[in-house]
């Protein structure tokens, strides 16, 4: 029997659809901001801290990057679960994503931050800045040049991963919503068509985005 | 005034000042002149604790720089420092350069710290570059950038490092011209060099460094006319 399409069911649910669309962006934007923090702490870890303290980083690092992140969202979300926290799916997606965001974020903001010549913290630094100063005016601008491409990257990435989190069960972001839909109608192929759409439009916008910023920011 | 005492500094097992003293009073203008290597450069980096030492002490103004109580960040407001590397900060306008320490570290309001800057860049002849970023600048434009952002800070003692080594011929000029001006305005000053025609016209004293020590220390006709060490002398004859 020949599959017949039928998109006037998706055109209906539209606006559930962009529903979705906006909680993927949220849990995204959470993930990348919150993601980010770590990073910085991580790749501070790894450059000035201890042996303690860059072998723990080393770990996050290495787990983030070299495992699926399907399993990291898993572990969290059923791990945690046995220990007795239970997390709902919401902050089980929010969480993994931000880990595996850390731990990627984190090797760009090392490579970043070598970007960076110790001359202009020495510049600095005799000016009478205090060590913080420094850090805020004159290192992180400038490594935020040297990462941000990577860092676009990383937030479509996230935005992507956020998919995963109906393996456990989370109904609201775009692809939950689109799972339910499809599950009541079985309009299958309508519906992933049109979230892949949207999940397409969403990056794009945000590429974009960032691409005019850079524009603004990096004047110089 | 800034007193250097029999001070000695190693990297890992090089020993690269070997008991160096040396007095240099306000107003005076101090040059430091030897082949690369001898230490002057690491002199000047230890005199505003950019580098530690191991033996021996350097106070200014009676304060002991490598003292663990003393406040760095306090003490190298009065200590400007200009690098053979200008070092312009790249994110920054010509004009957000020279007013950054004035704001973040003297605490001065976004305006105060405007007229300084203005004024001081004005003084070094940018002052039709205020809104230009460094990477627009040529390197003689670049260093007097630095020079100013320096100034900006009133300090009592300025530190220059080699300031015209990494600068094409044709901008050397522009650069000493500005630290002549300087020393006529009667800035205490240090200036490690290899221009030694500027090096006699401008300092009161001149500090022969070799191998980690100072060789010999005297006027600069002293050290240029009757030099007492051949060390001096050989290496006299070979720059001039």
């Amino acid at each position: 029997m020949a599959y017949t399409f039928q998109w006037r069911p998706v055109l209906h649910s539209l606006p559930e659809m962009l529903w979705g669309a906006l909680v993927t962006l949220e849990i995204a934007a959470l993930a990348m901001a919150i993601g980010t923090v770590f990073a910085i702490l991580l790749a501070l870890a790894k450059r000035s801290g201890g042996k303690t303290l860059s072998a723990l980083a080393d770990i996050w690092i290495e787990t983030a990057r070299n495992t699926p992140a399907l399993f990291q969202i898993y572990l969290i979300y059923f791990g945690l679960g046995s220990f007795g926290l239970r997390v709902d799916s919401y902050s089980a997606l929010l969480l993994g994503i931000t880990f595996n965001n850390a731990g990627y974020l984190a090797e760009t903001f090392r490579g970043g931050f070598s970007a960076v010549p110790e001359t202009q913290t020495r510049a600095a630094r005799s000016l009478g800045l205090g060590q913080i100063r420094t850090m805020w005016h004159i290192v992180l601008p400038q490594m935020l040049r040297a990462v941000f491409h990577a860092m676009t990257n990383q937030m479509v990435w996230s935005i992507l991963m956020t998919s995963l989190g109906v393996v456990v069960g989370l109904t609201s972001d775009l692809t939950g919503v689109t799972q339910q839909l499809n599950v009541v109608t079985y309009r299958t192929f309508e519906y992933f068509f049109v979230a892949a759409c949207l999940y397409y439009l969403i990056s794009k916008i945000f590429t974009i985005s960032a691409r005019l910023l850079a524009s603004r920011l990096f004047r110089y | 005034m800034i007193e250097i005492d029999n001070v000695h500094k190693h990297f890992g097992t090089l020993h690269v000042l070997k008991g160096v003293s040396l007095n240099v009073k306000k107003g005076e203008v101090l040059s430091m002149i030897g082949g690369s290597g001898s230490g002057k450069s690491t002199m000047l980096m230890c005199i505003n604790g950019l580098e530690g030492i191991q033996k021996g002490s350097i106070s200014v103004d009676g304060i002991d720089v490598h003292a663990k109580a003393t406040d760095l960040n306090k003490l190298r407001r009065r200590i400007g420092i200009v690098f053979q590397q200008w070092n312009a900060f790249p994110h920054l306008t010509v004009l957000e350069n020279v007013m950054l320490a004035p704001r973040k570290v003297l605490g001065k309001s976004k305006q105060e710290a405007e007229a300084i800057a203005v004024q001081q860049l004005g003084h070094v002849g940018l002052g039709e570059k205020l809104r230009a970023f460094p990477s627009r600048l040529s390197g003689g434009q670049q260093q007097r950038m630095a020079i100013a952002r320096a100034l900006a800070m009133s300090p009592d003692y300025m530190l220059f490092d080699e300031v015209t080594s990494a600068l094409d011929p044709q901008l050397v000029g522009e650069v000493l011209d500005t630290l002549r001006m300087l020393s006529k305005e009667g800035m205490t000053m240090i200036v490690v060099t290899h221009e030694m025609r500027f090096a006699r016209e401008v300092s009161d004293r001149v500090a022969f460094f070799c191998q980690g020590q100072i060789h010999e220390l005297g006027t600069p006709e002293q050290i240029f006319d009757s030099p007492q060490k051949p060390e001096t002398a050989d290496f006299l004859r070979s720059v001039l």
